[in-house]
C-alpha cells in the first residue's frame, strides 16, 4: 500500500511551481479542447487536479506493483526465445499494470488518444518508476520516442503509430551499432528503396538497443549510398509486426537487468521514412537524445531517492555500540549531504524540464500559427536554456546518483555488499546513468560552450536578482562569492586562447557552474519554504568547497601541465 | 455475436479494519467509524474485476455498481467508474439505516428488480461484518441461482456461465444459467487500477444531492448536460420497498452482548531438537487436545 507520489513532498512541491500556470495555458492552448474530449480540462485548476490524480495513480502502481516486482525482475531478467525477447514475468506484470492504468501516450495529443499531459508530469512519472525499478523505467519511458514522431513525422505516420503508443505498445530507438557508439556518424545499417515493393528496406546490425524488440522502433540508417558521414543518415520507423528483425542476443549487464539490451539483425526489414531524408542524425536524433538525457536525469533522481530512503531506513534500524548508527556523526553527515544532493538534483531536473517544455510547446504552436514577436523571443530564450541545462542536468544528477548509491551502500556496511538488501541492486543500476545517453565526459563537451559563451553566467545573474528574506541573505552572499570565483577561473582559462586548455579544464568549469546553479535553485526553494533551509545551507557549503578546489587547481595550472598528462599516451 | 449483458456489482463502503489503531473501537464495543478511513470493501473490488472481465468478453455489456449507504458512499461508485464501471446507483435513505443482512438484502433486491441485470456480482463478504450472507440472500429473494466463492470465469455464452469456485479442499467448476448471482472470493484476480483517462472523465460524477451542494455553476451545467456524470440516487420510495422490512425494524438480528477480546499471547517457549523436548511438546499437545 505504498504511493510514490503521495509519500514524496519534495516531488509534489515541484508540481506547484509558479510557472505552471503559463505552462498549462500553453499546453492546453487556452483549454480549446474542453468540449471536444470528455477528459480534457476546462481551466487551470481543473488541469492541475487532473495532473495530481494521474500522478497519484502512477505513484500507486509504482509502490504496489513495480517496486515489489523489482527484485524478481533483477534475478530472472529477460530471455531470447525464437529470435524475440520474452520479458521477465515481473516485467510483463508491470506492463500490464501501467497499460491498465492508462499510463501510455502521457504527453501525446488527445487526437492520438494521448493524455496530453505537460512534460513535467511525464518526467515526474519517470522519476517514480525509476525509484521503483530503474530497468523498467527504460521500457516504459521509451514511449518518449513517440514525441519525436509527433514532432517530425508526416500526419499519415502519426495517425498510424501514435494511437498505438497511447494504447500501450512499447518503443525502441535503434541508433548504436558495433562501430558507431558515441560517434553516430559512423552508422552503416543500410536503407534501400525498393521500387517493386514500394517501401524502404533495412539491412544490417544494431547493438546495445534498449528494448530492441519493442513494438515500434525508430531506426537510424544510411539511406544515401556512398556517403560516410551524418549527411547520409535518415530516420525510419519499423513495425515489429513485419517480423523482419531478429534479436541475436541480449547483453549480460551489471545492472538494469530487467531492461533487455539487444543485438538486432535487420534482414530486408520494411520501414517508413520519418520526416526528410538526410536529416536523421542532424535533426531528429539530436531531438531524441535531448529528450533521452532529460529521461536519464529523471531516472538518476528516482534512483537517488531510492538510495536515500534505503540508507535512512537502515541507519535507523541498525544498532551498534548500543544505539542506532544514524546517531553517529559520520553517518548523519553522510545522510544529510545525500539529502541535499538529492533535492538539488530534483530542483535541477524540474527547472530543466520547464525550459524544455516551454520551448517544445512554442515549437508545436509555431506549426499551428505564427508566433507573436514576444513569443518568438521567449522561445529563443528557453531553447537556449534547455540546450544549456540538459547536459548539465544529465552530468550532475547521474554523478550524484552514483554518489548516493555508493554512500547508501556504505551505510549498510557488510550487509550492503550482500544480495540481502535492495541497495546492491540500486548500486548496480545507478552505475549506467553516467554512461549511457552520452557519458559524463560527453555531457561536458556539450556543456562547455555555455561556459565560454556565458549562458550559465547570465542565468546565474538572473537567479541572483531574487530576494532573500532574513538570514538566507548569508547564503546569497556566499553564492555571489562563488560566482566571482567561477568568473575568475573561466576568464583565466579562456583568455589563454588555447582550446586544449579549455578542454583540459572543461569539467572543472562546467561543474563550478553546476554547483552555483543548484545552490541557487535550493536557495529559491528555501525562501519559499522553511523545509528547504537545511539543504540550501548544506548544499551551498558543499558547492563552495568544490568550487574553491576547482578554482585553486585552475589558478595553479599552467599550459605545460597538459604535457604531464599526455605522457600516459606513450605507456603501453 | 454475443449478447450485450447487463451486469450489476454489489459493493459496500467499509471502515478499513485492516489498519486498526487504538481508537478503532468505542467504549461500548461498537466500531468507531470516524476513526477509520472508509474504503471500498476489498472483495467487492475482486467482484468488480470479474464484472469487468465479463464486459471485456462481451463488448457492449454494461457494468453498474449498486451500493447502499450514507451519502459519502458515492465515493466508491466514483472509484468503480475510474476502474471501468459505466455508472452507479447509491441507495440512500434514513429508513435504510441500522439494517442487518436480511434488511440489506431486501433493500438491494428491491433496487435490483428495478435494474433487471443478467448477472449480479458481489464480493464474498465485507470486512466489517464478515457474514457472507448478503449475496446469497439477494439470490434467494430474487429467486435466482447462485455461485459462491467464485474465483475465475471459465466461459460465458448467452444462456450460461461457467465458473471456477475456490473451496476449502480444492477447485470446483460449475455452470449456471443466466440470470444469476455470483459472489467472488478474495483469491480471484485483483481489481485493475484506476485508469488515467477515466479518472479525468468521471472525477466530477455526482449524485443529485452532491450536485446541490456544489457552488460551481459551470460544474453544475456540465453535470446536467453530460449524462455519464450522473450517479443514481434512490430512496425507499424509488425502489417501492416495504418500510417494515427495512432498517432497524426489518432486522431480526439483535446484539445480545459485546465483549472486548484481548489476545493474551503467552511467552514463547524455546525448544531444542532433542528427542526429550519433542516428546514433551507432543505430550502437552495431546493433553490439550490440540493433537490426537
Amino acid at each position: 500500500m505504498a504511493n510514490f507520489f503521495l509519500d514524496n513532498k519534495d516531488l509534489q512541491y515541484h508540481l506547484e511551481h509558479p510557472l505552471m500556470k503559463k505552462l498549462v495555458e500553453l499546453q492546453e492552448r487556452g483549454f480549446a479542447e474542453k468540449d471536444l474530449y470528455d477528459y480534457a480540462p476546462v481551466d487551470f485548476e481543473d488541469a492541475m487536479d487532473n495532473y495530481r490524480r494521474v500522478l497519484t495513480i502512477t505513484g500507486e502502481v509504482c509502490g504496489d506493483v513495480i517496486a515489489p516486482n523489482a527484485e524478481g525482475v533483477d534475478e530472472e531478467g529477460p530471455k531470447v526465445v525464437n529470435d524475440h525477447v520474452v520479458y521477465a514475468p515481473g516485467t510483463a506484470k508491470n506492463i500490464e499494470a501501467v497499460t491498465k492504468a492508462g499510463l501510455f501516450g502521457m504527453t501525446l495529443p488527445r487526437k492520438y488518444e494521448g493524455l496530453n499531459l505537460p512534460l513535467i508530469c511525464f518526467v515526474m512519472a519517470n522519476e517514480m518508476v525509476a525509484r521503483a525499478d530503474a530497468g523498467f523505467e527504460n521500457i516504459w519511458g521509451l514511449q518518449d520516442c513517440a514525441e519525436t514522431l509527433n514532432e517530425f513525422a508526416s500526419e499519415e505516420l502519426k495517425a498510424e503509430f501514435l494511437p498505438r503508443v497511447s494504447r500501450g505498445e512499447t518503443c525502441a530507438m535503434d541508433l548504436t551499432e558495433p562501430d558507431a557508439g558515441s560517434d553516430l556518424q559512423a552508422v552503416m545499417l543500410k536503407a534501400t528503396w525498393d521500387e517493386a515493393k514500394g517501401t524502404w528496406l533495412l539491412n544490417g546490425v544494431k547493438r546495445f538497443i534498449t528494448n530492441g524488440d519493442g513494438d515500434i522502433s525508430l531506426v537510424l540508417a544510411r539511406s544515401e549510398e556512398g556517403t560516410t558521414d551524418a549527411r547520409g543518415l535518415s530516420m525510419f520507423v519499423y513495425d515489429k509486426r513485419d517480423n523482419a528483425v531478429k534479436v541475436r542476443r541480449i547483453e549480460h549487464k551489471l545492472g538494469i537487468k530487467g531492461s533487455p539490451t539487444c543485438e538486432l539483425v535487420f534482414t530486408n526489414a520494411p520501414a517508413k521514412l520519418v520526416g526528410d531524408r538526410k536529416m536523421g542524425l542532424i535533426k531528429y536524433v539530436m531531438s531524441l537524445m535531448n529528450a533521452a538525457r532529460l529521461g536519464i536525469g529523471a531516472q538518476s533522481t528516482g534512483l537517488s531517492e531510492a538510495a536515500y530512503r534505503e540508507a535512512l531506513k537502515y541507519a535507523h534500524e541498525r544498532e551498534q555500540f548500543g544505539k542506532p548508527i544514524i546517531e553517529f556523526p559520520a553517518v548523519f553527515e553522510m545522510l544529510t549531504n545525500m539529502k541535499a544532493k538529492l533535492q538539488a538534483s530534483r530542483a535541477m531536473l524540474y527547472e530543466t524540464t520547464r525550459f524544455v517544455q516551454l520551448y517544445k510547446t512554442y515549437t508545436h504552436i509555431s506549426h499551428e500559427r505564427k508566433l507573436e514577436p514576444e513569443e518568438r523571443a521567449e522561445m529563443k530564450t528557453y531553447t537556449r536554456l534547455a540546450d544549456a541545462f540538459t547536459p548539465l542536468l544529465k552530468l550532475m544528477s547521474s554523478e550524484y546518483c552514483n554518489q548516493l548509491a555508493y554512500d547508501a551502500l556504505q551505510i549498510h556496511g557488510g550487509s550492503g555488499y550482500m544480495h540481502d538488501y535492495p541497495i546492491q541492486r540500486i548500486y548496480r543500476d545507478a552505475r549506467i546513468t553516467n554512461i549511457y545517453e552520452g557519458t559524463s565526459q560527453l555531457q561536458v563537451v556539450a556543456a562547455i560552450r555555455h561556459v565560454t559563451t556565458g549562458t550559465y553566467l547570465s542565468q546565474i545573474m538572473e537567479y541572483e536578482k531574487a530576494e532573500c528574506p532574513g538570514d538566507l541573505d548569508q547564503i546569497h552572499k556566499r553564492l555571489v562569492a562563488m560566482r566571482e570565483e567561477y568568473e575568475k577561473a573561466v576568464e583565466k582559462v579562456v583568455s589563454a586562447g588555447d582550446n586544449e586548455l579549455i578542454d583540459f579544464h572543461a569539467r572543472r568549469m562546467v561543474e563550478m557552474a553546476g554547483h552555483i546553479i543548484l545552490s541557487h535553485l535550493l536557495l529559491r526553494q528555501a525562501a519559499d519554504l522553511e523545509e528547504y533551509r537545511t539543504s540550501a545551507i548544506v548544499y551551498s557549503k558543499y558547492g563552495e568547497a568544490q568550487i574553491k578546489a576547482a578554482a585553486e587547481y585552475i589558478a595553479n595550472s599552467c599550459n605545460g601541465d597538459i604535457d604531464l598528462f599526455k605522457q600516459v599516451l606513450d605507456e603501453h | 455475436m454475443k449478447k450485450a449483458l447487463k451486469i450489476v456489482v454489489l459493493a459496500k463502503q467499509v471502515p478499513d479494519t485492516r489498519n486498526v489503531g487504538k481508537d478503532a473501537m468505542k467504549e461500548d464495543g461498537t466500531v468507531n467509524r470516524a476513526a477509520l478511513p472508509a474504503i471500498f470493501n476489498p472483495e467487492d473490488l475482486n467482484a468488480l474485476e470479474q464484472a469487468l472481465v465479463i464486459k471485456d468478453m462481451n463488448p457492449g455489456s454494461t457494468v453498474q455498481v449498486l451500493t447502499m449507504g450514507p451519502p459519502r458512499a458515492a465515493d466508491i461508485l466514483r472509484d468503480a467508474m475510474f476502474r471501468g464501471a459505466d455508472g452507479g446507483v447509491l441507495l440512500t435513505d434514513r429508513k435504510f439505516a441500522g439494517a442487518d443482512t436480511l434488511a440489506t438484502s431486501y433493500a438491494l433486491s428491491r433496487a435490483l428488480v428495478k435494474l433487471q441485470p443478467d448477472i449480479i456480482v458481489a464480493g464474498r463478504q465485507a470486512i466489517d461484518g464478515d457474514t457472507a450472507q448478503v449475496g446469497p440472500q439477494v439470490a434467494e429473494k430474487l429467486g435466482l441461482p447462485q455461485v459462491t466463492y467464485a474465483e475465475e470465469i471459465v466461459s460465458l455464452d448467452e444462456n450460461q456461465i461457467v465458473i471456477k469456485r475456490r473451496l476449502e479442499h480444492g477447485v470446483e467448476t460449475v455452470s449456471c444459467p443466466l440470470p444469476m448471482v455470483m459472489t467472488v472470493n478474495g483469491s480471484a484476480a485483483e481489481c485493475r487500477p484506476q485508469h488515467a483517462k477515466r479518472v479525468m472523465k468521471y472525477k466530477n460524477a455526482k449524485t443529485p444531492s452532491e450536485l446541490q451542494a456544489v457552488d460551481n455553476d459551470y460544474l453544475r451545467v456540465q453535470c446536467n448536460c453530460k449524462e455519464y456524470l450522473n450517479i443514481g440516487e434512490w430512496s425507499v420510495a424509488d425502489v417501492d420497498a416495504d418500510d417494515n422490512q427495512l432498517g432497524m425494524s426489518g432486522s431480526p438480528t439483535k446484539v445480545k452482548k459485546i465483549e472486548n477480546v484481548v489476545f493474551q499471547a503467552k511467552e514463547a517457549k524455546r525448544l531444542t531438537s532433542a528427542d526429550a523436548d519433542i516428546d514433551g511438546l507432543m505430550a502437552e499437545l495431546i493433553a490439550s487436545h490440540t493433537l490426537g
